[in-house]
Parts: structure tokens; sequence; C-alpha cells
């Protein structure tokens, strides 16, 4: 139920009662017609998310799917309908699956998505399959509110006596533009065909996906994780057609209560390996809480890159070198979906005098992390602290390192040190560090334990200046 | 069949090499690792005369920890490990799995290790730096699979040993502990490893009597090997091919260039 303007209106209504109430009724009006109903505030983004949720489980019949208005869903359905027998039976199975969900649907299949859509609202039948090309005939009787067409047009159009889509039919274009506009006209042309009406804003892609149903919903591990192994087959198959590899995998669980769980992974390399693709979900399998039962699987590269011919053989007879540099591949994939994204790692040195700025971290097979020369010049650490700790230190003499220091509680009495060498701020990055400085000394305490110190700041008499340890030397 | 070819094989050559091929094969029989021909020689003759046939085993698990306050960074320990992974395979990577990711690029370089050879993963804890190592040593593309760990279960030791000598990918626990404490509970505690090592800093050696930090100086123990003698050196630290090199006998006398030459040159 809506408020508008201080009146309650019936937003939607029970199906059981459609007969006698209709929503944009007032409520008082419904309640002198059908007296004990019971009126529940409208709640528009719980409809909405739910019907994004709900579009989501449609994935199981489409790949494409996506939410029409506030109350549809459309499904793409070219080139699928095979997989559940005909259109006739694929709508049946939907209608009848979301009925057990405890919603009340209609179902409608045509060419165009404006004839789906109007259909599946104002036609007669809850399920409507509309032959190719008779979208014209099956429209004829259906009111033109269908249409998607504002309300204003609407009510003009049945001021004018033009209540039903094949009224329109014998208007003449130019008539029908300067009338109700442009849109409108479009909106016809859509419905009937004559005007392409793209549903996705995205250039086609071929979707590199693989499906499964089960005649039986499945839940127990072996089930699933044989599932996986044949969806990565599949999949395979597929990418090794158009002769690529998958980075980035969705792999979507359809559960018998409606519920969509979702799994992804990524790999360091291109890959259609199925053993190695179907190892990375199904380690993580024990994330997935089938309950009652998986009805549907579907496994899908989100993410495809080139990929040679040189991996088809892997697992049987694959060359020395390539194997090997798969298996590390593979590993780095294994690691990576345990441990996170980003957690295996390379050196690379960079162009920089601040130490902790002198070295990234890349991807494991990031292109040039091998075979950079490194600065061996200067004395660096071998451990360096994520940031530098403040230490407790005492030096007399001003531009001398300390003579002693306290570390983590430990006291260190110096016997030697080298230094100072002088860091100074990246004055291009930002006006804190224009006036950055730091004096570096490396310093050796009497058990023979070596660090890398700094003073922050030039000394100042008077001033006590602050010193930090950075990194241990071995 | 099997025996046949090697009867053959050790009847056609030199005693020295038969006894080679021998020993693989009592090493095979015994189910260890995939042939003691497999070694890493330090290249110092009085390491090498304490490990069993010269060198270090490759396809094992080696432990090493560090001592006197290197317990915790374990730098020391770090360092000596990136010598002997120097020298390991190169450039096959390494897979060095650690919790706190505070390893150095130009600190390895430093002692020879090529920083682009460490493919390093950073691991939550303990439990799962064991898990990365037991995977990376499935992987018989990589040189060498290095863990750094606290706690170490015997039976997790045990089964790196046995991932390791199946693949003959050389394992290494690097120990750190939190406190010395810790260190010392947990040192005594027994580990499947074929060698365990206990390295430290000591004072460096000013070299022609400069002021400043001269030689670095490591203490290297070997405290436990299986087949060989426990011992132990005062070494000067790993150069940048990733040698190490007996110290000069005293402390004062600063030993020319030209005599550290010939140590390293036997590697």
């Amino acid at each position: 139920m809506e408020w508008l303007g201080g009146r309650g209106l019936l937003a939607a209504v029970d199906s059981r009662l459609a007969d006698s109430i209709a929503p944009g009724m007032p409520l008082a009006d419904a309640r002198a017609i059908a007296p004990g109903i019971v009126a529940l505030d409208a709640d528009p983004e719980g409809d909405a998310a739910a019907l994004r949720k709900l579009a989501h489980w449609c994935g199981r019949y489409s790949p494409w799917t996506a939410t029409d208005g506030m109350d549809g869903i459309w499904l793409d359905l070219t080139g699928v309908a095979h997989l559940f027998g005909d259109e006739a039976s694929l709508a049946a199975d939907l209608v009848a699956r979301l009925k057990r969900q405890g919603f009340s649907a209609r179902a409608a299949i045509a060419d165009t998505p404006g004839a789906a859509s109007a259909l599946a609202r104002a036609g007669r039948e809850a399920i409507a399959v509309v032959p190719s090309g008779a979208q014209r005939v099956a429209l004829a009787l259906v009111p033109v509110g269908a249409l998607r067409l504002p309300l204003e047009t609407v009510e003009l159009m049945d001021r004018l006596g033009l209540r039903r889509i094949g009224d329109l039919y014998k208007l003449p274009r130019p008539a029908m533009v300067a009338r109700f506009g442009l849109a409108a006209a479009e909106r016809l042309d859509q419905a009937l065909g004559t005007l392409p009406e793209p549903l996705s804003p995205l250039p086609p892609t071929p979707t590199r996906s693989s499906h499964r149903r089960f005649a039986e919903p499945i839940a127990q591990p072996e089930d699933l994780a044989a599932a996986i192994a044949s969806l990565a087959d599949a999949l395979c198959c597929a990418l090794a057609g158009d002769g690529v590899g998958a980075r980035r995998l969705a792999l979507r669980f359809y559960r018998v209560d409606g519920v969509v769980l979702a799994l992804e992974a990524g790999t360091a390399q291109a890959s259609r390996d199925p053993r190695h693709l179907a190892h990375l979900f199904a380690e993580r399998l024990d994330r997935i809480e089938p309950d009652l039962g998986i009805e549907d699987m579907r496994l899908e590269a989100l993410v495809v890159e080139p990929l040679g011919s040189r991996q088809a053989s892997l697992d049987r007879t694959g060359a020395g070198a390539d194997r090997s540099g798969d298996a590390l591949a593979n590993l780095v994939d294994r690691l990576e979906n345990r441990l996170g994204a980003g957690s295996v790692t390379r050196m690379r040195p960079r162009d920089s005098h601040i130490p902790e700025r002198a070295v990234e971290r890349v991807p494991a097979f990031a292109p040039g992390a091998g075979g950079t020369p490194w600065d061996t010049e200067r004395l660096r650490p071998l451990r360096l602290l994520a940031r530098p700790e403040p230490i407790e230190a005492v030096a007399p003499i001003p531009d001398d390192p300390p003579v002693l220091f306290r570390w983590r509680r430990l006291l260190h009495r110096i016997r030697a040190s080298d230094g100072p060498e002088r860091i100074l701020g990246e004055w291009w990055r930002s006006r804190e560090e224009e006036t950055e400085l730091r004096d570096y000394y490396s310093i050796e305490d009497t058990d023979g334990r070596r660090f890398w110190v700094f003073r922050s700041g030039l000394h100042r008499p008077g001033a006590s200046p602050s010193w930090f340890l950075h990194g241990v030397f071995p | 069949m099997d025996t046949t070819a090697g009867n053959r094989l050790g009847g056609a050559l030199p005693p020295q090499e038969r006894l080679t091929a021998l020993r693989e094969r009592v090493g095979k029989l015994a189910g260890g690792s995939l042939g003691t021909h497999r070694l890493l020689p330090f290249g110092v003759s009085a390491i090498d005369a304490a490990l069993p046939d010269g060198g270090l085993a490759r396809g094992a698990l080696h432990e090493i920890s560090g001592l006197g306050g290197d317990e915790e960074d374990g730098a020391v320990a770090a360092a000596f490990l990136a010598g002997i992974l120097a020298r390991l395979a190169p450039p096959q990577p390494v897979l060095w799995c650690l919790a706190a990711d505070d390893l150095y690029g130009p600190g390895l370089a430093a002692r020879g290790l090529a920083p682009h050879r460490v493919l390093s993963v950073r691991a939550r804890d303990d439990r799962t730096v064991l898990e990365a190592m037991e995977d990376g040593l499935k992987v018989p593309a990589l040189a060498a699979v290095v863990g750094e760990v606290g706690a170490l279960p015997l039976t997790a030791s045990r089964r790196l040993q046995l991932a390791a000598a199946n693949s003959g990918v050389t394992a290494f626990v690097l120990r750190r502990w939190r406190s010395g404490a810790l260190a010392a509970a947990e040192r005594t505690a027994p580990v499947a490893a074929v060698t365990r090592w206990r390295v430290s800093a000591v004072p460096s050696r000013p070299i022609d009597d400069e002021p400043g930090i001269g030689r670095l100086i490591w203490q290297v123990e070997l405290t436990r090997c299986r087949g060989g003698v426990p011992a132990q050196w005062i070494l000067e630290a790993c150069d940048a091919t990733g040698h190490v090199a007996l110290a000069a006998e005293l402390a004062d006398r600063a030993p020319a260039p030209a005599e550290r030459q010939p140590l390293r040159a036997i590697g």
C-alpha cells in the first residue's frame, strides 16, 4: 500500500482478491468492497532488492537476465530453450518453480522484449508463447497500458478511445508522433520488432560458461566435486575452441530454495587446464552450504586471455619446461585462492631513495619482475620493519650515532658504527616530505648485533632529536 | 632388471663413482632422499667435511634458527640461508613463506640471492605457512621452499621432509620466536630435519684498523646432522655470490683481501 497525498492507495493486491480490488484503488474503497483485508505499508526498496535477487536466480535459465520495472524480469532465451525441451516447457518450469518459492508469476515469450513484457503483464494466458513474427496479432487485444508508456499518454489514449494496442495500428505514424510523442511511437515499434531494443547496454560478448542441471538436487560434497569437474571439462573445451584461457571465474550454485551461492577464483596466468580450474573451487567447497540441495550449477569464465594451444596436452604429455611453468602458475593460484589475492608476490626495485619505497611488490608473474638489476653498492639491511619504530637513544654528540639505545625493552650498547647516510624526502610528493630528512647510521652493539637506525630531522641545540630503528643487518 | 643394470653400470665405472652409484641405490632402498649425489657443497672444506658426503643434502628438510638476539628477527639466519639459496639451482625460483613479510630485496641481493627469484607467500600464521610449504614442495620447478615459523610440530616437520624427499625440492624452516623463553623451549623440541643450524652475529672485525663496522662475522653451529658430525665455526658473512669463508683466526689481524680469495673460489 502506498501513501499518496494522505490517501492510502493500494500498490499491490494478493492474487486471490484481484477480482474484486485492484492496485491504485484507495484503501477506504477497498475496505468497503472487501472488509477484513490486511493492509501493509509498501516497501519499494525491499521489493527492488528481492526482484534483483530473483533476476539473479533466473540466471539458471539464461546467462542474461535483467529486472524490468518494479515487477518484471527479462531473460534473453536466445539459444537456450532447447536445454529445457522447448520454450513452452521452459516457461512452465520457470512459473512452477517461482510458485513453489511463493511468487505468483506470469510469463510470456516473444521476439521482442516489448511484446513479452506487455503480454506477461496484460495477456490473457498466464503463460504465453508467441510464435516468431506473430507479435502483431498477439498484441492486438492487449490494453495500451502494457506498452510501458507514461501514465498521461495512456490516459490521453483512453480519452481518444484507443484502448487496445491494435487500435494504434490504424493510426498514421506522423499523427501518432504528433499526438503522443516520439517515445510512444517507438515503444510500439519496439514491441512489434520494427525498431530494435537492445536489452544490454554492453556489446554482445560470447559467453563462456558451462551449465549442469540435476534431475535430483545434490548436496553431498563428492557429488558437488564431480559436478565441478564436469563443468570445468566442458568450459575448458569451449575455451580451447576460442583459443583463450580463463583468468577469472565464477561458479554459481542454484539452491532448491531459490538462494544463489557463488564462488570466484582467479588465476595468475590464463589457464584452461580442467583439473586445475576444478581444484581451485573444490578446495573451497566447504564454504558452500547446500541446505536442501543444489539443482543447478553454472561455471563462467568472467575474464579470458588469449592462450596458445600449448596447454591442451598439459596433463598427458606436456613438454618439460612448459609443464613446470604451468605447475608453478597452478601453485600460485592455489596459494592465492587460499590466502587471498595478492598474497604471492615478487620484489621489484623502484627508483626511489626512500628505503621503504625502493622495493615494490608485484604479482608473481608480472611482466618485468625478473632480471632487473639491484643496487648492492649501498649497505642495506636484510629485514626492513614495516614502519620505523621509535627508540630511546642516548646520543650525546650532535651528528653522531647513539652510544646507547633501547628497542623493544632491550638495551643495546654501541661499539661500532658507520654513517651517516643522509636521505631527503621526495619533495615532489608532498609538502611534508619537502622538509623531511633522515640521517641513517649502521650500528653494531657489543654482542655483534647490527641495526639500521636514523635520526629524523636536523640536530637542533636544545631539542632532543627523535631516533628510529628501521632495519636489522645480518 | 634394475639390479643387472646397476651391476653393469657399476662394473664399468671407476671406484669413486661406483661408490656414489651404490650409495644412491642404498639411499633409495632405505626410502631416504632421492640419491645422495644431490648435494650442495659450501665450498669451505671445514664445513663440507662435517656434512655427510661433503655437502648439504638437496631434497631434504633443513632447519636454521638464530641465536643471541637473532631469534626474533632472524636476520642472520635469513642471510645465511640466502647465501645457500644463491647457489642452489639458480635461476629457479624460491618459494619463501612467512607471516610478516619484512624481507628486504637489497639486503638479499647483497648476500647473493637475486630478489626476483624469491616468490614471497604472505601466510596468516604458522599453520598456513606450513600448508603453503607443503604445497610448494610438490612443485619441482622450485629450487627450494622456505618457511618462517615459530611452532613446528614434529608431525609437520615429518610431512615436510617426506614431501621434499619425494619431489627433490629442498626445504628450509627458518625459526623465529617472539621471545628468548619461547626460543629456549622450542629449540630443544625434536624436528625431523636432516640438519639443524644455529647462527648468530658476533662483533665485526675491523678492516685495516679502520673505525666503524668491519667485516661481518657469524658464529655458525651445526647442532644436528644425520650421518654427520656436529660442529661450529666462526665465518665471514656470505658475499654477493653467496659464499661464506672461514674467518681469520686472530681477531686483531686484518686479513688481506688476497687471503680470502682462494677460500671463496673453491665453491
